[in-house]
């Protein structure tokens, strides 16, 4: 399997923080992959750099054997790396299919002046986009609500309309922030299959941060640990959750016996 | 027709012009610019100076004046739209002022702050109507296209935009582009029509009209601003005697609609015959369950 993420000694200070300090990650294709830690560890800094909302103050990150170190969030999603936000960013007055249809950059190549003469490509595309963004919420499960405005949704419906969002770029990453906040246990399990499910459908690499242990033992290949911006831990989900530094970073060390 | 309402035709034809460009600026990405009589300036001069001085053709002088304030705010875009929102709107401003005192200051060229006069009046209803229908379509074919999507995602969410592939900087600086060239365009068809213009004309009371326009107009609506435009310009003709009252009575509108209602009178949606026949429709099979209750 090829290695599609590789990071490299990537450090992120704000001013004194160091957020996130030498981290390594070599993610394979096919994988799905845990980021876990307790609050403050810096998980979702680690997905702002590998997205480009942050510049590394060093370090590399490698996507498919490119340097991507420093560029620009737009460029970094159309590459292939598309992501959720912990608190969701939806286009809330729009509606649940705009949502789709915005993020359908790769399927659309039409320029301005073909969209002011309503060319036969112009419309060919915009079905064929509308098409696949019918596709995109049907696997999710939203299709029938495809007109009400996003922002009306209940909230895991706002979560999965995120990630139908996220698959209109047709990534083949997938960073995910968080998927089962708020989620009960029942809803996590149903969570769990529904991301076995896109990921066997769109062929995606997944990278994910989760509290909820549960769905890092049932989904994850290989899990790493951060506490206060260091990896801790690497390795599968079961060996992770028996190591002393894990055990005390989550629960004081007083509990480890 | 008569003259006198085929005058006020034209003056509504090129005031929905300006508009336009302001509605896609500020009703479809967000940015608020204050300084869009610079462009209407720069257009209404530009064309001028090219009719009367060497002798153009009118439609060429419209494009390239048009052209000219497109360029002028790619310039200035590229300059300012990495500035946060208000910070923006400052900007603009500012731009809009000096380019009013620099045409009033180049007297040589632009008759400096006597004004601009024994311009040809060349801007006939006919022009007007061609101008207004093909600035319409293009905004509207624009809005309904991967481009207007790309702007939207920008006005509702920006990080999100970002994350989604869209290069929001050159989305931004894209609507900031068109709207100069709309309000370019409608400087060139005003200076011919009014034969004589002036650099006062263009201050900042005209940019804060166009965007108070918009706003009760209705933001995110194409149709709205038409609404809006055939409102503002109309309303103060029938109501001549109270003309110097004008800026009062926009101040006290905007208010209201910001309080009551706003999304302004059309926000966020575009009229259409069918979405009138449904209401009335709806408003029919409404009446007998009323009368059951």
């Amino acid at each position: 399997m090829n290695e599609i993420l590789k990071i490299t000694n990537l450090s992120k200070h704000f001013g004194g923080v160091k957020a996130v300090n030498n981290f390594n990650l070599s993610l394979r294709e096919g994988q799905i992959h845990g980021l876990i830690g307790p609050n403050g560890a810096g998980k979702t800094t680690i997905f702002n750099l590998v997205t480009g909302i942050y510049k590394p103050t060093e370090g590399t990150i490698v996507f498919c054997n490119q340097d991507i170190t420093g560029n620009k969030p737009h460029y970094i999603a159309r590459l292939g790396i598309s992501r959720t936000f912990q608190n969701i960013k939806l286009f809330s007055n729009l509606s649940v299919i705009q949502n789709v249809l915005i993020a359908g950059h790769k399927d659309i190549s039409y320029n301005m002046f073909e969209s002011f003469a309503r060319t036969g490509k112009f419309r060919r595309e915009e079905k064929q986009l509308q098409e696949k963004a019918m596709m995109l919420l049907e696997t999710v499960g939203l299709a029938d609500l495809a007109d009400k405005r996003a922002n009306n949704l209940p909230y895991g419906h706002q979560r999965k309309l995120e990630i139908a969002r996220a698959l209109a770029l047709n990534p083949r990453l997938l960073l995910l922030d968080e998927p089962a906040a708020g989620m009960n246990t029942e809803e996590s399990k149903e969570l769990v299959t529904f991301i076995n499910n896109i990921k066997e459908k769109f062929n995606l690499t997944i990278l994910l941060i989760e509290h909820h242990m549960d769905v890092i033992t049932n989904l994850c290949d290989v899990c790493t640990v951060l506490n206060f911006g260091e990896t801790i831990a690497e390795g599968s989900p079961a060996s992770v959750k028996k190591n002393p530094l894990v055990i005390e970073a989550y629960l004081g060390e007083e509990y480890i016996c | 027709m008569s003259g006198y309402v085929q005058g006020i035709a034209i003056l509504v034809g090129i005031n929905l012009i300006a508009v336009l460009g302001v509605s896609i600026l500020t009703g479809f990405t967000r940015l608020f610019s204050f300084g869009n009589a610079g462009f209407m300036a720069i257009g209404a001069y530009a064309s001028a100076i090219m009719t009367t001085k060497y002798g153009f053709p009118f439609i060429p002088a419209i494009i390239i004046s048009a052209a000219l304030a497109g360029f002028i705010a790619y310039l200035l875009g590229a300059l300012t739209l990495k500035l946060r929102g208000d910070y923006f709107l400052i900007a603009t401003l500012g731009f809009g002022e000096s380019v009013r005192v620099l045409f009033a200051y180049l007297e040589p060229i632009t008759g400096g702050a006597r004004g601009f006069t024994s311009i040809p009046n060349y801007t006939t209803f006919s022009i007007t109507v061609i101008s207004v229908i093909l600035a319409f379509i293009f905004a509207w074919n624009l809005v309904h296209s991967k481009t207007g999507r790309d702007l939207i995602a920008v006005r509702e969410q920006e990080a999100a935009a970002e994350a989604v592939g869209i290069n929001t900087f050159a989305s931004k600086q894209l609507s900031f582009v068109i709207s100069a060239i709309y309000a370019g365009w409608a400087g060139a068809l005003y200076s011919h029509n009014l034969t004589f213009i002036s650099p006062e004309m263009f201050n900042l009371a005209k940019s804060s009209e166009l965007t108070i326009t918009t706003v009760i107009g209705g933001l995110g609506s194409l149709t709205g601003s038409v609404l809006g435009t055939l409102l503002v310009t109309l309303l103060p003709e029938l109501f001549r005697s109270l003309a110097s009252y004008r800026m009062l009575i926009y101040g006290i509108a905007v208010v209201a609609v910001i309080t009551l209602k706003p999304d302004g009178l059309y926000g966020y949606r575009e009229l259409s015959l069918s979405r009138i026949l449904s209401h009335f429709k709806n408003r029919k099979r409404n009446v007998p369950r009323e009368g059951s209750r």
